[in-house]
């Protein structure tokens, strides 16, 4: 017998060692007594250690202390409000074609309080070319284009991530097959390639979502794959399997978890990218079609009066790049905060 | 050879090979290991690292992974062997009769899930227990193994607990379901001295409380002298000497185990130097033709046999209740 163990609850007890040697150590009784003496400490709030909660609190906490994440976080919250609340702010349907009201095409904006004549309606972003509101189309706008990249993303991570997982965990030709068949579409230009699958789909807003989704599959499946790699040689899977867990519930319920921090980081930098080829493919009208209102295809309606109405092509370009830099910086921040590699 | 205080054994391993195919060659982690394992009883296993000591454990869940391979042998598990039963019943067994813990205590808990959800885990998969009832034996469990304010604790991610409370969890997840047989594989060489001793001393309450029978794996001849009723001394992938713990460090015979034990170093004594155990452990790819221990072997020496490098040695019993691998110990020899 090399060892006169103590037989206390925990290492973090603030007990000295010497009391705890001369404690009968015989029985378990006794030294359940000595168990429970500690467990009376620990509670009495002298050791009061980490407090409960998730890697995610931790995110949030530390989240909360970039400044560009918070500024993403403003720039995108505005950006939910114009289109969730769109029929409530837009003082005009965003089709309405307001001729008889007294305007002509490419109006600039009349704001009364800037001295606009008060005879006149008032048009804060001025005409389009067609005699709508601008400002109205361009709230509608965000609802379109919010809605298309999220769903865009939302569709190639979930088969990403389905590619990803069965590529990693599986191995062996799977592997191959899936990751040749992603690296082919990752050879091609993103934009180029989506308006090939454009081109055969035919124009519309579900098709570029299609598209844009198809082009960016291959960038999450490589993230999944890449840390499913990783978390398969981590202890606690072979400790699962030691307890008898599954193949699939391994797959679903321990690897995949662990797989989601880098996933969320790059799919929200990934919306961004979304937004600009949603955008893209409107502009050359293989996205969504007029009168839908929609920021890309505002700016290629208009985008030969850039000389002579430059407010229609100035605010649709603006609220692309809100969008964008809103995105980027949230994506930015998160990767910051989850990524313990970058300091604390 | 089954020296199990209670009953016959629960676990029989004959003559387990288990090779690892590798570009470089055949490496035979495990050559030829028989093992039992009575009801209740704590047999050590010990050895250096890469001896085989892992992979044997390893072989008996049937966890070896590529390019690894049971090759030969059988492993009775209560009679029947696992080695040809289906993966899916492997599976029910995994965890439910046969648990593992692991060295690196934190690193063998999900980081992403707390500790009571992983202990509540092992309940749903083996005892369809879900929800609030799983949390709660989660925590019934966690006070088993002496965790201090198990409701707190069971709410806590890995990266919160210290070294020996995530062996603690780890534990309270192998028990969860029941098991008859506990592997504990290393449970200790993470861990400072003193949570080693706590450690040690839980998997003796288990032992006595609940009758688990445990595989104690370890390099620390210190852990085995004080829990295990009976050591097997591993080397290069084989059995070289099995005895009862106390005649095994009383009358070590193997000239292995000798230098194990002698290159101890005595706490309070002063000594110019340690016993070392001169060369280095054989590549198990290319292994010495006969025994594998014989050109490190100081006593072969001394004795002047020349068959040590010319065949391999059985196992033998010099008496009852202990076998050893070495020629010195053949008829004739000393």
């Amino acid at each position: 017998m090399t060892y006169e163990p103590p037989h206390a609850g925990d290492d973090r007890t603030p007990s000295d060692p010497e009391d705890a040697a001369d404690q009968p150590l015989d029985t378990m009784a006794a030294s359940d007594a000595v168990r429970d003496e500690v467990r009376m400490d620990l509670s009495g709030g002298g050791v009061s250690a980490t407090t409960a909660g998730g890697l995610w609190r931790t995110a949030g906490r530390e989240i909360i202390r970039k400044k560009s994440a918070i500024i993403g976080m403003a720039l995108l919250s505005v950006l939910l409000i114009l289109a969730v609340f769109a029929p409530i702010i837009a003082p005009y349907d965003p089709n309405q074609v307001l001729f008889d009201q007294g305007v002509s095409p490419r109006d600039p904006p009349c704001i009364h309080l800037f001295g606009c004549d008060e005879e006149k309606s008032q048009h804060i972003l001025g005409i389009d070319g067609n005699g709508r509101d601008y400002f109205s189309r361009i709230v509608y706008g965000a609802r379109v284009s919010l809605l298309a990249a999220f769903v865009a993303v939302l569709f190639a991570m979930f088969w990403g991530t389905i590619v990803g997982l069965i590529a990693g965990f599986f191995g062996g030709w799977a592997d191959n097959v899936l990751m040749r068949i992603m690296d082919v579409l990752l050879s091609f230009p993103s934009l180029l390639l989506a308006i090939a699958v454009v081109t055969v789909l035919g124009p519309g807003l579900i098709n570029a979502i299609l598209a844009i989704a198809i082009v960016t599959i291959p960038q999450y499946a490589r993230i999944v794959r890449s840390s499913v790699l990783s978390i398969r040689e981590q202890e606690y899977v072979a400790a699962d399997q030691a307890l008898g867990v599954g193949r699939w519930r391994l797959l679903a319920h321990r690897i995949f978890p662990n797989t989601l921090t880098p996933l969320i980081v790059i799919a929200t930098l990934g919306i961004a990218t979304a937004v600009l080829e949603i955008a893209s493919l409107s502009f050359l009208g293989l996205g969504v079609q007029p009168p839908t209102p929609e920021w890309g295809s505002m700016l290629a309606a208009e985008r030969n009066q850039v000389f002579t109405a430059p407010h229609l092509v100035f605010f649709a370009g603006l609220m692309i790049m809100w969008n964008v830099l809103g995105f980027n910086l949230l994506g930015d921040g998160l990767r910051d905060a989850i990524d313990p590699r970058l300091g604390r | 050879m089954t020296a199990s205080p209670n009953g016959g054994p629960i676990l029989e391993i004959r003559d387990l090979e288990t090779y690892f195919f590798t570009r470089d060659g055949v490496v035979k982690a495990v050559d030829g290991v028989d093992l039992t394992v009575g009801k209740g009883e704590i047999v050590g296993l010990v050895g250096e690292s890469g001896c085989g000591k892992s992979v044997t454990s390893m072989s008996i869940l049937r966890l070896i992974q590529n390019p690894g391979e049971i090759v030969d042998g059988e492993i009775y598990f209560h009679g029947e062997d696992l080695l040809k039963v289906s993966e899916k019943e492997m599976r029910s067994i995994r965890g439910d009769r046969i648990s593992m813990i692991f060295q690196q205590p934190v690193g063998s808990l999900n980081p992403v899930f707390t500790a009571g959800s992983q202990i509540s885990e092992v309940y749903e998969i083996h005892e369809d227990i879900k929800g609030k009832e799983g949390f709660k034996s989660a925590v019934d469990m966690l006070t088993k193994v002496g965790i201090p304010d198990p409701e707190r604790r069971a709410k806590s991610y890995p990266h919160e607990l210290s070294g020996g409370m995530a062996q603690r969890v780890m534990i309270a997840m192998a028990l969860a379901a029941g098991p008859e047989l506990l592997i504990a594989d290393e449970p200790t060489t993470a861990l400072d001295v003193t949570i080693q001793a706590q450690i040690i001393d839980l998997l003796a309450d288990i032992r006595n409380d609940l009758g688990t029978s445990i595989i104690l794996i370890t390099h620390d001849l210190g852990i085995v002298a004080e829990i295990a009723d009976r050591v097997a001394v591993m080397y290069a992938g084989e059995i070289v000497e099995e005895a009862a713990t106390k005649t095994l460090f009383a009358d070590p015979q193997h000239p292995y185990t000798k230098g194990l034990i002698g290159s101890i170093p005595v706490a309070g004594s002063r000594r110019e130097w340690l016993d070392v155990i001169p060369g280095r452990v054989p590549n198990l790819i290319d292994l010495p033709t006969g025994c594998r221990f014989a050109p490190r072997c100081r006593a072969r020496e001394e004795a002047g046999l020349t068959i040590c490098t010319e065949q391999r040695p059985e196992l033998r019993m010099t008496e009852s209740g202990h076998t050893v691998r070495c020629f010195l110990y053949e008829d004739g020899a000393t």
